[in-house]
């Protein structure tokens, strides 16, 4: 009994664990592979399928005049837009969540807890319902097509999130703390820069993970209120799929996008294992 | 503490989201009682005319409606399921570990578009491995995209892949911040795993289940970006879900208006289903 139990235990997570490389893999091979041997018959390994070459990935820093793939500038636009927004809502989010926490609201029937669920619900607003006034909206300042308009979308996606761990957070680190640091004379601003924050630097950097991750891999705000002046990384490779691009360029350009936040997985597991994750995530 | 020092904190975010919410959805609501399209595209107001027609004249808008509920409720139950037996199992002391953890974090890490364009070439009908290896083992290849039916199961695989880290992540923050003393209690009185899953440690996560499925729910019902680079709602409206047919009709076919009152109808539906189901599932989980 314990043997099989062992046994189905180590089937199941080896299977999920294929389930999950398998597309990796075959986007890695796929980028080394030429016309003949994505268009004959289908090949795996290199070497002993297919005669591996370079040219998918020498695309990628060829000029878009002498037919390369210019994934540079997208990559820089998508890394402006998503750590300015995440930045501006951990700040307006910690300081929203850091009064939710401690102080008492009180106004007509709203209290504490209807304000921060109104933070949070903005996550079920769908972004196709935003997406529609928003490009009304940004044509008529002038803003589409820009990356000012894009920050000012994500600021919506990115804030809920912020607010969602930071309360939390915050209900866990003990009253205490800033209360001493009232008594000893700080007001409130001091006791919260200077005690308070220092301590709740896991949940600042759970918090801001949680934001970077979801700004990344947004696609729909960037698709419908981008053209051509601005274009986030998931549009272009969106748009490379869109047009004739051969697989092996498509292939190089869409691992190389998603390649920086796999080592966020790294990170949230160093915090997983130490302990420090399960109390900003609940 | 000094009364007014707590606005401080609170209203910058707070004025900051209401400013950039309020104009889009006083705009919705207005832009849904005109008939702006790509002939006539001014502020007209047309009354309920648009209303008229989604309740009495669109079924398209209602069928991509449940699909959307078929295809998130589907996706988070396998979501949930698999990602609990993970978490589960990484919880305890097993061999290679935090490899493991490692690599079922990584799938949420990545762009679902990104990943949905490789997805393509996977299931590829002629060229993708997957009907390759099948057909080596002799079974016909298999219309992954194109067939009606398979092509909702296509969506509900790569869904799963990308967001069952997502659940698997929130399930084992919450097993690892459980106390200790209740399996302590359970290991003396010399419970089975089953009974000890069954009476100790699915109650004690019911909470954190909870919110994880309802944050899930909440995503899930966004579905949208997997299904425009994998299936463009293909084939014919098999896979089109809510978000993608209010799309067409508002960037495609410019009917501004109208897709107004489909934006307006739905985040309504989604408001008050997802407050029923929250309330459900706390009755149903929690037992007082």
């Amino acid at each position: 009994m314990e043997k099989l139990y062992k046994f189905l235990k180590y089937t199941f997570i080896i299977l999920w664990t294929v389930f999950i490389v398998a597309p990796f893999l075959w986007a890695i091979s796929t980028s080394f592979k030429d016309f003949q041997s994505v268009n004959s018959k289908v090949t795996y390994i290199p070497w002993l399928d297919f005669e591996p070459t370079l040219e998918g990935w020498r695309v990628l820093v060829k000029s878009p005049a002498r037919g390369g793939v210019d994934i540079v500038e997208p990559y820089f636009n998508s890394l402006f837009v998503t750590c300015t927004a995440s930045l501006i809502s951990i700040v307006l989010g910690t300081l929203a969540a850091y009064a939710l926490s401690r102080f008492t609201f009180k106004a007509g029937f709203v209290r504490n807890n209807d304000i921060t669920f109104f933070f949070i619900s903005q996550r079920i607003m769908p972004p196709i319902v935003l997406s529609i006034p928003f490009f009304i909206f940004l044509s008529t300042i002038g803003l589409l097509d820009s990356l000012i308009g894009l920050v000012v979308v994500y600021i919506v996606l990115l804030m809920p999130i912020a607010v969602w761990i930071m309360v939390d957070f915050f209900n866990r680190v003990p009253k205490e703390l800033d209360e001493t640091a009232l008594i000893d004379g700080c007001n409130p601003y001091q006791a919260f820069y200077k005690v308070v924050l220092p301590n709740s630097i896991p949940g600042l950097i759970v918090a801001g993970m949680f934001c970077i991750i979801f700004g990344w891999i947004d696609f729909f705000f960037a698709f419908i209120l981008t053209f051509t002046e601005v274009q986030l990384l998931p549009v272009k490779v969106v748009a490379l799929n869109s047009s004739i691009t051969p697989w092996w360029s498509l292939s190089a350009s869409a691992l190389i996008s998603v390649a920086p936040l796999i080592i966020v997985a790294f990170v949230v597991e160093r915090y997983l294992s130490k302990g420090n994750l399960s109390g900003a995530l609940k | 503490m000094n009364f007014k020092h707590k606005y401080v904190f609170l209203f910058p975010g707070l004025f900051v989201l209401i400013g950039i919410l309020i104009f889009p959805i006083i705009f919705t609501i207005r832009l849904s009682l005109s008939g702006w399209n790509s002939y006539t595209p001014e502020m007209n107001f047309i009354g309920i005319t648009n209303y008229i027609r989604l309740f009495t004249d669109d079924p398209r808008f209602w069928e991509s409606f449940f699909r959307l509920s078929f295809l998130s409720v589907t996706t988070v139950i396998l979501q949930y399921i698999i990602g609990f037996a993970l978490a589960l199992i990484v919880w305890r002391e097993i061999k290679f570990k935090r490899f493991f953890r490692v690599i079922f974090l990584i799938p949420m890490m990545t762009t679902p578009v990104i990943m949905t364009v490789i997805w393509r070439t996977f299931f590829h009908e002629s060229l993708g491995p997957v009907n390759d290896l099948l057909g080596n083992l002799g079974v016909k290849p298999i219309l992954w995209l194109s067939d009606p039916v398979i092509a909702k199961f296509t969506v509900i695989i790569v869904e799963v892949w990308q967001w069952t880290p997502f659940m698997f992540l929130l399930l084992l923050a919450g097993l690892l911040s459980l106390p200790k003393e209740p399996f302590l209690a359970a290991a003396i009185d010399g419970a089975s795993p089953f009974r000890k899953f069954v009476y100790v440690t699915f109650p004690l996560m019911a909470p954190i289940s909870i919110g994880a499925i309802i944050i899930r729910l909440i995503e899930a019902s966004k579905i949208m970006d997997t299904v425009f680079v994998l299936t463009s709602g293909g084939p014919g409206t098999a896979t089109e879900t809510s978000s993608f047919y209010i799309y067409i009709k508002g960037l495609r076919e410019f009917q501004m208006g109208y897709a107004a009152t489909l934006s307006f109808t739905y985040l309504v539906i989604m408001i008050i289903s997802l407050t029923i189901i929250a309330k459900v599932l706390t009755k149903l989980m929690i037992k007082e």
